[in-house]
């Protein structure tokens, strides 16, 4: 086997979220009656009285506020990624204003975790998962941080 | 006292409860299973080949025997041709179970079910099943976000934290209760008093909860028989403990509240939040089907996967109000002794988690509790317990009984 060439990272998953300047998450919008989701991989309506599956795939918003997070002290096991040594990484879940919606993710690296609040604002950027890896994920990055 | 919700209410007897104890055993759950169904059939006094229908509560960490896990330990305890069926709904699993076997006995199709969980886990966090599936939202979560599952339990403590102005030291006491309640429970794992300030020195794990304030993981079994009320008095027992409700709900849409292993919540944009989220739901579906309140209730089994999660399950069965949980845990209310005692049997924190056998075995401890069994921790003149938990993706889970 020849030596794999160096990658450059890619979006862990795809169709979640754009990568670039100013990313955002993938989600859909239910054009009938208005509901989001996220993630966008849905067969229909998640409204039961709606149902229609005649989707739209949406820029979801790039800020929200903390509904609550977790710094956790221990890697988590595989599939999860984690660097030697180990470091403590947050996790929030913060919620989308006008969607209405909470998505958890990864909190960005370099973030002081002391200073993490509920209800402060936090926007989206996309990191590799762990410094290194050559996977792309969404993070919570706090505001003006 | 005669639960009278429902037609199916106390028309189904619990004639028999067994457990294996629970531990780190190395052994094969199908072991397990088999040590704890021929104590429940010993404590029904019913034979296995009397039985007409097995029911398994299913794991998938154990590979093939585990996927069909009825028919596993119908083949170990010897192949009798009764009726059989698995079923998986992760911590809900075993509750499940009940739910099919009491629906056969109703709807007349048996007389008599044998109802078995068993598990064995590994150490440490429970991680999904290995390979790479990207479309598995279990394994997507540990892979885009470490959400291990205290992740999730400690987001729910830090809204309790931020809300109600709760502290670790708060929740220190539920361990401290619970650790007390299982002292003299021959099948908890954990036998011994545990202090507030060793809970408060153990390893930070997911802040803000530490390593005590969350359960382990272990291996252990539970099994009921199940009967009609009708053959349980051709049997001889004129009172038995019966189930009055069982509870799968499913959430209403849009669920607010982050559960795992999603990455996030349904959205409240255009439909407003139902009047019960997930966990409140569970319970009213179990108390409404059996036709009671929940100051009703002589006790509660509730799912401790951690000590603060313990305070919104007071909530969500409505023995207090929200944000009053911890002053109904300092008033004693939920301690031996008080009001309405709430894991007496010790709970996740003395047992640890083994997933489809759990929720059977919060039946067996409300059985016990109902017959004056439960030597050493035995609640007066217990009359009506609940067991309430819920399974991943979505899985509600409470089972009523009575006497």
């Amino acid at each position: 086997m020849p030596e794999a060439p160096s990658i450059t990272p890619a979006p862990a998953v795809d169709g979640w979220f754009t990568t670039g300047a100013d990313p955002h998450l993938i989600g859909v919008r239910c054009p009938a009656c208005g509901t989001y989701a996220f993630p966008p991989e849905i067969f229909s309506c998640p409204n039961p009285r709606c149902g229609s599956s005649d989707l739209e795939r949406v820029a979801l918003s790039r800020r929200g506020r903390v509904w609550s997070f977790s710094v956790n002290h221990y890697a988590a096991p595989p599939p999860a990624l984690s660097p030697e040594p180990f470091e403590p990484y947050a996790v929030a879940a913060v919620e989308l204003p006008e969607e209405r919606i909470v998505v958890l993710g990864r909190v960005a690296d370099g973030v002081a975790l002391d200073e993490l609040q509920i209800g402060s604002e936090m926007e989206i950027v996309v990191e590799p998962i762990i410094p290194g890896a050559d996977e792309l994920v969404w993070k919570w990055k706090p505001v003006g941080a | 006292m005669e639960a009278g919700g429902s037609l199916s209410a106390g028309r189904v007897a619990v004639a028999g409860v067994g457990m294996h104890p629970w531990g780190k055993w190395g052994n094969n759950f199908v072991s397990y299973g088999v040590v704890a169904a021929r104590a429940a059939l010993a404590d029904a006094g019913i034979e296995w080949t009397d039985v007409q229908f097995i029911a398994g509560g299913e794991t998938v960490r154990n590979g093939y025997p585990g996927y069909v896990a009825g028919a596993t330990f119908a083949q170990a305890l010897g192949w009798s041709g009764a009726q059989v069926a698995t079923c998986y709904a992760a911590c809900a699993s075993g509750a499940q179970a009940i739910d099919v076997a009491r629906a056969r006995i109703l709807a007349g199709l048996c007389d008599v079910a044998l109802v078995v969980g068993s598990d064995t886990t590994p150490r440490g966090f429970l991680a999904p099943s290995g390979g790479e599936r990207r479309t598995d939202l279990d394994w997507l979560r540990f892979r885009l976000v470490g959400a291990t599952n205290p992740t999730y339990f400690a987001l729910y403590a830090r809204r309790r934290m931020e809300l109600y102005g709760e502290t670790e030291a708060d929740w220190a006491q539920v361990k401290v209760k619970n650790a007390r309640h299982g002292l003299n429970n021959p099948n908890a794992r954990y036998r011994k008093e545990v202090s507030a300030d060793e809970v408060l020195a153990s390893a930070m794990v997911s802040d803000p909860l530490r390593l005590l304030q969350i359960c382990t993981t272990s291996d252990g079994a539970a099994a009921v028989v199940l009967t009609s009320l009708e053959y349980a008095k051709r049997h001889g027992v004129p009172d038995p403990v019966k189930v009055a409700a069982v509870s799968t709900v499913t959430p209403t849409y849009p669920q607010t509240a982050i559960e795992m292993p999603y990455l996030s919540t349904d959205s409240a944009a255009a439909v407003a939040p139902p009047e019960r989220l997930f966990r409140d739901a569970i319970a009213h579906a179990a108390l409404e089907e059996a036709g009671i309140g929940p100051e009703d209730l002589s006790l509660a089994e509730v799912y401790d996967l951690s000590t603060a999660l313990e305070l919104d399950w007071y909530e969500n069965i409505g023995l207090c109000k929200e944000g009053e949980a911890a002053r109904l845990l300092h008033d004693g209310d939920t301690t031996l002794g008080g009001r309405v005692p709430v894991n007496p049997s010790g709970g996740l924190a003395c047992f640890g988690e083994a997933v489809p056998a759990q929720a059977i075995a919060q039946v067996c401890e409300v059985t016990w509790q109902l017959r004056g069994q439960a030597e050493g921790r035995q609640v007066a003149n217990a009359n009506v317990g609940l067991t309430i938990n819920q399974g991943l993706f979505g899985h509600g889970s409470s089972v009523i009984c009575v006497r």
